[in-house]
């Protein structure tokens, strides 16, 4: 049992240090890909680590104060959120502290006063609308598959998840490209330039915040992939290579969705993902209940 | 436990006072040591309940006299609503008074010679209902007696009829005590009329049309409520020969068709679909009606009566109703909350999509559920209150309860928009009451049984529309302009004391909580089912105690350390050059055009033109064939 | 100090021009230029910008945009001023509503002329800035430093 604990606290620790540089190189690798796939050369696969080194030597500077501390606290919560998952909590308590910090994210924006920013934070909770239902019935689905709603418990399954829960993968899938501001669904802020709402959510952001913004980003982006790999492992050591391969493949799939699809409207994403979410993650755990 | 009868009967006797104190000051004073004495009164009986160690009494078996007083309230509650039904002319309504009354009478007189049962009940959850009735009932009086001040000095076109209105609230808590300390079914049946006939005189407060239109429409849906509790007790005495809600439930698969009609009864009064448009009407009272009647107390009567009947509910078709109705109810709810921007309205439909989770825990009736429902009964009185009251005390001081004219609140009305910001996230983030028990209610859905599942999946969508419509208000608080017009804080200090004692119980309750249900819910839960079941893991909690913390003391420590941190403020971004502090901006003909931030609201997706129509008519459908099927089925 | 020159980021303003230039600035981030490959991302948004690239004359009209632009980027910042029309005011110096060239706003640090500018030359523009960008990094944390 001490044993275990320890093994918790050292990939909680693993997660907590390394996921930025996991993070900021997935980030780099997604922009030297996006370069390739459109015939350019494209920037070092470090440039994220340069950017964000460059927006921490920049000066402070804010529209209003609270921007400042209503931003930390979403680095907080996101870089807790990961922790969560991978010291092995409740996989639902993890998506509600998900949640939470992305409320913070949206408060940050608005809390400026500015038109685009609160565009941008408006879209946001669409999206958070949008893809919320498929998360938590992805839970539901681990809890039925597995029997525990406990990712310490949900990695010592005997089988991979995705054997039961096929439907629930594809729909995560989808809502992946959503979480990641990916097209076609980067509505409220988008990683290129020249959108009709400027930047965004980050549109008042600069500097220092923006340089924290870019790091909760990148964190998050390591929760998404274990949320990937999650489908994937057992208690089977091998099954690692199938979550490292996976990830990659998912990593690779949105990419490619991202530089081959316009942007959709708003309400495209919200009719979109409910029915995705209704038809592949309802009735994969509608089944799942009948056939257990 | 002698305690019992004063408290139900103290607060007719303050009503009594509050109508013939004309003075304004007396009134009040008079009413803040009512409602200490009725505090008072609660903690009496919980110390003497948890001293005596018994977990379920039953008590006045012989209680004629009352009886008599009772038939005689009964019949001058049917002449009231007759007079006022013939007065605005609104003559069907009176169909609904009378046939149950007169019926209640001739069961009573002509009736079968029924056993001798205990009138009154006195069990943990009771015991919790007064607790809530006394304690977030008392301070909201406390706080309406402020408000009523500010009420009449802001809406002079009102008579002042403030000695009524305090009557009126101190009958209904009486009534209250009552309706969740009886046992009897005629006693029940007695205090659900009258907290009906409370709230549709309190809605016709202010006597504008809209105010009759909608006060005659909450009161024909409760009487609806109330003809199908008379029947029930009608049916139970011929049949069963005694009048005990308690026996009933025992009884169950024999007493389907009772538990069926008084499941009903809690169905309108909770506002479930089809019957939620009273409560959505009745926002047009004044804002401690609401905070008391149609969010803390007398809506939650509906889902008391559920969760009393859910050992009987569990695992039949009329739980399975039940869960139904709760669930649609939930989701449109919550959907049509979006698309309003009166901020009394989405208090309204949130209030409206809570309870519906509540009923379906409670229809569900498993331990989980009941125990998860009780839990929501409880954070959400206190979290929709406190909301109710801060948006009462923003209307009164900056004239306007519209969410689009809050904006910018955290600086035109710090201390309110703190407590309103405390209260909105206690209704749907995570480390708060609310969520933690949505969450327990998911895994006991998934527990239950596998014909749960779409519960499951509908918990799933109504939670994603609720956080939004949350989110968009609370994003509305903060977002601030350094040249916002300031307002005028008019909120007394009595006032205050009520919000803040609520915003300290809204965090003390979530901090506390794992000890409630380890003291005095989970007891309960193994008295009625005989089981007791870990609902969620001791380290779990720990980590959500932890959470609570953090969401308070992270953003206060980074403030903290970044608040002497050297920076430079700028305009914000907005495509051109900003006047106003970016209120206004330059156009390319460079004259100056006002800009204005709006929420969005999404009618033509989430509409009440829309969705409204459709969920009633759903609501109605279901709850048609329900009763159809519980009560066609037990016949045969 | 190396970093924050591999790391330029642009805000483009056109003002009074024929376009020319502004067309010639975007061609710049097309594949076949690709100026991203120096870790260029065109913000659109003053708060994340570094280098403040400017087409086309200022007019009266115009000019508290480019004033306000400049004021909300986030110092250190480079001024760019792209063709003859940013650079001294060009052929339409002599309207009735035109002031001249960028300089006469805010301070600029590089003047790229042509009219149009090509690519090739704006691109030296944009890694001339990334230099100076280091230049003011430097002097800034020296003053900095002295301020202390």
């Amino acid at each position: 049992m001490t044993e275990e604990v320890m093994i918790r606290i050292a990939v909680t620790a693993a997660y907590i240090i390394l996921a930025p540089f996991l993070g900021g190189l997935l980030s780099g690798l997604e922009r030297k890909l996006s370069a390739r796939m459109q015939g350019r050369r494209g920037p070092s696969v470090f440039q994220s680590f340069y950017d964000v080194k460059k927006l921490f030597s920049k000066n402070l500077q804010v529209v209003n104060g609270a921007q400042i501390f209503i931003m930390g606290s979403y680095a907080f919560f996101i870089v807790f959120t990961g922790a969560l998952l991978f010291a092995g909590w409740d996989l639902l308590l993890v998506f509600f502290t998900l949640t939470t910090a992305a409320m913070f994210l949206v408060a940050a924006a608005s809390c400026t006063h500015s038109p685009y920013s609160t565009i941008g934070a408006n879209r946001e909770m669409v999206q958070m609308m949008s893809y919320e239902p498929m998360v938590l019935l992805t839970a539901v689905g681990f809890y039925l598959a597995t029997g525990s709603f406990d990712v310490a418990e949900i990695v010592k399954a005997d089988q991979m998840a995705i054997l039961k829960l096929p439907g629930c993968f594809i729909g995560f899938m989808f809502i992946l490209t959503i979480k990641l501001r990916k097209s076609p669904f980067d509505i409220s802020c988008s990683h290129h330039a020249h959108q009709e709402i400027v930047k965004g959510i980050t549109t008042e952001m600069s500097g220092p915040c923006l340089g924290l913004m870019e790091i909760s980003e990148w964190y998050e982006k390591v929760f998404l992939f274990a949320m990937i790999g999650l489908f994937f492992i057992s208690s089977n050591p091998l099954s690692i290579i199938a979550v490292v391969v996976m990830c990659s493949l998912a990593f690779f799939l949105e990419v490619l969705i991202d530089n081959t699809s316009a942007r959709l409207t708003w309400d495209r994403m919200l009719y979109s993902s409910w029915t995705v979410t209704l038809l592949l993650g309802g009735v994969n755990i509608l089944l799942l209940e009948l056939f257990k | 436990m002698n305690v019992i009868p004063y408290l139900i009967c103290f607060p007719f006797l303050a009503a009594l006072v509050m109508f013939c104190v004309r003075n304004r000051k007396v009134r009040g004073v008079l009413a803040c040591i009512s409602v200490a004495a009725i505090m008072v009164m609660v903690f009496v009986l919980a110390y003497c309940y948890i001293s005596d160690g018994k977990s379920s009494q039953l008590l006045y078996e012989s209680a004629h006299y009352v009886e008599y007083i009772m038939q005689a309230g009964e019949i001058l509650l049917m002449l009231l609503v007759v007079f006022l039904c013939v007065k605005y002319k609104k003559y069907p309504v009176i169909l609904l008074s009378v046939i149950p009354t007169v019926m209640i009478l001739l069961t009573e007189y002509i009736g079968p010679e029924l056993a001798e049962t205990a009138h009154i009940r006195l069990d943990r959850l009771s015991l919790l209902m007064c607790l809530i009735v006394g304690i977030i009932g008392g301070m909201i009086v406390v706080y309406a007696v402020g408000y009523m001040r500010r009420y009449h000095e802001h809406h002079v076109e009102f008579t002042d009829r403030s000695s009524y209105f305090f009557a009126l609230l101190f009958v209904f808590l009486g009534a209250m005590f009552g309706l969740v300390l009886s046992e009897s079914l005629t006693w029940i049946f007695f205090f659900w009329e009258i907290t009906s006939v409370c709230s549709f005189l309190l809605i016709g407060y202010t006597r504008t049309e809209e105010a009759v239109r909608n006060s005659f429409r909450a009161l024909w849906m409760n009487l609806l409520g109330g003809f199908g509790f008379a029947i029930a007790i009608v049916y139970t005495a011929y049949k069963f020969r005694h009048l005990s809600l308690g026996m009933l439930v025992e009884q169950s698969p024999l007493s389907m068709i009772p538990v069926m009609l008084i499941a009903f009864a809690a169905l309108t009064k909770s506002a479930q679909f089809p019957f939620s448009t009273w409560l959505l009407g009745a926002m047009v009272a004044p804002t401690p009606t609401s905070a008391l009647l149609h969010s803390a107390t007398m809506v939650k009567a509906g889902c008391y009566i559920l969760l009393r009947l859910s050992p009987a509910l569990s695992q039949t078709t009329a739980g399975m109703f039940i869960s139904i109705i709760g669930s649609i109810t939930f989701l449109f709810a919550s959907m049509l909350a979006i698309s309003q921007s009166d901020g009394k309205k989405v208090l309204a439909y949130s209030t409206v999509s809570n309870l519906g989770l509540i009923v379906t825990c409670a229809g569900v009736g498993s331990t989980g559920t009941v125990w998860a429902g009780i839990f929501l009964l409880i954070f959400h009185a206190v979290t929709k209150s406190l909301l109710f009251q801060c948006v009462g005390a923003v209307e009164n001081s900056s004239h306007s309860r519209d969410i689009e004219t809050m904006q910018g609140l955290i600086t035109r009305l710090s201390k309110l928009a703190f407590l309103m910001i405390l209260g909105i996230i206690g209704m749907y983030l995570a480390p708060f009451g609310m969520l933690i028990f949505k969450w327990a209610a998911l895994k006991a859905f998934i527990d239950s049984g596998s014909h749960n599942v779409f519960l499951v999946i509908i918990l799933a969508f109504g939670s994603s529309t609720t956080l939004f419509y949350w989110t968009k208000w609370l994003c509305k608080l903060v977002s601030y302009n350094s040249e916002c017009t300031p307002c005028d804080d008019v909120t007394t200090p009595g006032q205050y004391v009520s919000m803040f004692f609520h915003a300290v119980m809204v965090i003390v309750l979530c901090l506390t909580f794992s000890y409630i249900s380890d003291y005095y819910i989970s007891p309960y839960i193994s008295d009625i089912f005989g089981e007791t079941v870990e609902f969620l893991s001791k380290s779990n909690l720990t980590l959500m105690m932890i959470l609570v913390l953090c969401v308070f003391l992270i953003p206060l420590l980074i403030y903290l350390r970044t608040r002497r941190m050297k920076k430079r403020t700028v305009p914000a971004y907005i495509s051109g050059v900003n006047r106003q502090g970016g209120r206004a901006f330059f156009n390319s003909y460079g004259d100056e055009r006002h800009m204005e931030l709006s929420n969005w609201y999404m009618e033509d997706l989430f509409g009440e033109k829309r969705l409204l129509k459709f969920s009633i008519i759903a609501g109605a459908a279901v709850v048609v064939i329900a009763l159809v099927l519980v009560i066609g089925g037990a016949l045969l | 100090m190396k970093d924050v020159s591999k790391s330029p980021w642009i805000i483009h303003y056109d003002g009074s021009s024929c376009n020319g230039c502004d067309m010639e600035v975007l061609a710049s981030l097309t594949p076949v230029y690709d100026i991203e490959r120096f870790g260029v991302i065109n913000t659109g948004d003053p708060m994340q910008a570094d280098i403040f690239l400017v087409t086309g004359g200022i007019n009266t009209l115009n000019q508290m945009v480019v004033k306000q632009i400049y004021d909300q980027m986030p110092s250190p910042k480079v001024v760019v001023a792209i063709g003859t029309c940013a650079c001294t005011g060009g052929i339409f110096k002599e309207c009735y509503n035109i002031i001249g060239g960028t300089d006469t706003t805010i301070p600029v640090d590089i003047y790229v002329p042509g009219c149009a500018a090509r690519p090739q030359s704006i691109i030296d523009g944009i890694v001339q800035a990334k230099e100076c960008l280091k230049q003011k990094c430097i002097a800034e944390q020296k003053a900095a430093k002295e301020g202390k």
